[in-house]
């Protein structure tokens, strides 16, 4: 489990982060939601550590993070498996290669097992036709999905996803987020995932934070979006008139 | 941001350089990798521009020998002494500050930019030991062997022009070679070598490493590598010699 407490982060004048406590649960698709600059990805930069925030606390599994030392989050961070909004490939590596290189790196395995290793998680994201290639050559689907392999190839137990969705097609991102739910549950990883894509939210919230000028505005599950009376996330959630509709209609089916 | 703050960061991300590797297979490999990409990458244009900087001198300097009371022997001095003293060293160095400063430059950008560096925090790796401490060591290892090619080259460029347009002898231009020579001077042309070839890899890196912005900056900040990198390589020239000589 993650937990933060009172995170506050400013950049200048700019309050992005004002006061954010919450609990991302183990086993659990943690969702942060919000519109574009509600300060989702500082918030999670925050919590990998990329950001230092300027006041709170984040604790991961009882550790305090904020106190830990530069060498104690070394560690740490080799237990975190992080797939970033462009994908963050190697450019000058091969798909087997960029998989590769976290054991490459934190492991004294040998080479045939490590290939092994490799082979695997790129059957789990099903991409084993594609290990030679280069990132320039592949979709960008494939290279959320050798993001995907690269962030689980040591076994994270944390996983953290920065809008696995965007730029991609509502179809390839059903698979995404399948691979993500399936993920979470098959390793039970602590996955945070940054997103304001509303199917992700519908078909895999499980523990939905939703912001709002860098503050906390509600939180609850997928279940509870639909019957939530908080305007501000409804405003944000049913935007469009199909989604209220499709709210109506799900709000029928409840009662 | 004034220059104390650029200073600053530019001591903490050298001081922060150094830490344990974590796998040392591995940095020795992008070691060997950078080696190849700064040394063996450049030694095209400083063939090129060492035969013809060695040309060029030969020309000018027996064009500006009117004297017939002058020996021509003189000629071979003064372009030995140029090249070895400044040309190499210096005019080398500016090259690759352009050519290598500006790579290391827009690649660590390019990572900046595409979030490849967080992606490598992220797995717990020092980035500065991993990225830029590798390319500085290549570039202390190889930007010296560079400099003693382009003395090569640049003093046998002179002997053919002198021996293909007749200006002296190639026999009087050995000979003008080896007399009168300074060993000291080739030390003190290392010692710039060395310090240039901290200098083109560092303040480069610094400017990389540390870019904000998108895809539009990464040519800028490319820029303006090179350009602080010039500035502090003919500082430090004249640091040097006022020093040294």
């Amino acid at each position: 489990m993650i937990e933060f407490k009172n995170i506050t982060k400013r950049f200048g004048d700019k309050l992005v982060l004002n006061d954010v406590s919450h609990a991302m649960q183990t086993g659990k698709t943690n969702l942060i939601i919000g519109t574009s600059g509600s300060g989702k990805t500082v918030l999670q930069k925050c919590l990998v550590g990329l950001f230092e925030p300027d006041q709170g606390e984040i604790i991961y599994d009882g550790v305090s993070f904020t106190e830990m030392e530069d060498e104690q989050r070394k560690l740490l961070r080799q237990q975190i498996g992080m797939l970033f909004q462009g994908s963050a490939l190697f450019d000058s590596m091969t798909v087997e290669d960029n998989v590769k290189f976290p054991l490459d790196m934190f492991t004294k395995d040998s080479e045939s097992k490590k290939l092994k290793r490799v082979n695997e998680v790129l059957e789990r994201v099903n991409l084993v036709a594609s290990n030679k290639k280069y990132p320039s050559e592949i979709s960008g689907g494939m290279k959320k999905r050798v993001g995907i392999a690269r962030a689980i190839v040591l076994n994270p137990k944390y996983l953290f996803c920065d809008e696995p969705n965007s730029g991609l097609d509502p179809q390839t991102s059903m698979v995404i987020d399948k691979l993500i739910y399936d993920i979470t549950k098959e390793f039970n990883t602590t996955t945070i995932i940054n997103t304001h894509d509303m199917n992700s939210v519908m078909e895999i919230g499980d523990n939905i934070l939703y912001m709002k000028n860098g503050k906390k505005e509600w939180t609850g599950n997928k279940k509870d979006i639909i019957f939530s009376e908080n305007k501000n996330l409804n405003d944000f959630i049913f935007a469009s008139e199909f989604l209220q509709g499709a709210k109506k209609l799900r709000m029928m089916e409840g009662k | 941001m004034t220059f104390f703050t650029h200073f600053g960061r530019y001591i903490l991300m050298l001081k922060w350089m150094f830490s344990k590797p974590e796998n040392p297979k591995l940095y020795w490999k992008e070691f060997m990798h950078q080696c190849s990409e700064i040394g063996i990458g450049s030694i095209g244009i400083v063939s090129i521009i060492s035969v013809f900087m060695g040309a060029v001198s030969a020309v000018q300097t027996a064009y500006q020998i009117v004297n017939p009371l002058v020996s021509k022997l003189i000629i071979a001095q003064i372009i030995r002494d140029t090249v070895i003293l400044e040309f190499a060293p210096t005019l080398i160095c500016i090259v690759l500050a352009g050519v290598v400063g500006s790579k290391i430059a827009s690649e660590l950008g390019n990572m900046r930019v595409s979030e490849q560096i967080d992606a490598l925090e992220i797995m717990g790796i020092n980035t500065r030991t991993y990225l830029i401490l590798p390319k500085i060591c290549a570039a202390i290892a190889t930007i010296p062997m560079l400099v003693i090619l382009s003395m090569v080259l640049g003093i046998l460029g002179g002997r053919i022009t002198v021996g293909l347009s007749g200006i002296i002898s190639t026999e009087t231009y050995d000979m003008g070679l080896r007399e009168l020579f300074v060993p000291y001077n080739v030390f003190f042309a290392m010692m710039k070598a060395y310090t240039f070839a901290f200098i083109i890899s560092s303040i480069p890196a610094y400017f990389g490493y540390h870019l904000k912005g998108g895809s539009l900056e990464i040519g800028r900040s490319s820029t303006r590598s090179v350009v602080v990198s010039c500035i502090v390589i003919l500082i430090a020239d004249y640091v040097l010699a006022a020093l040294l000589l």
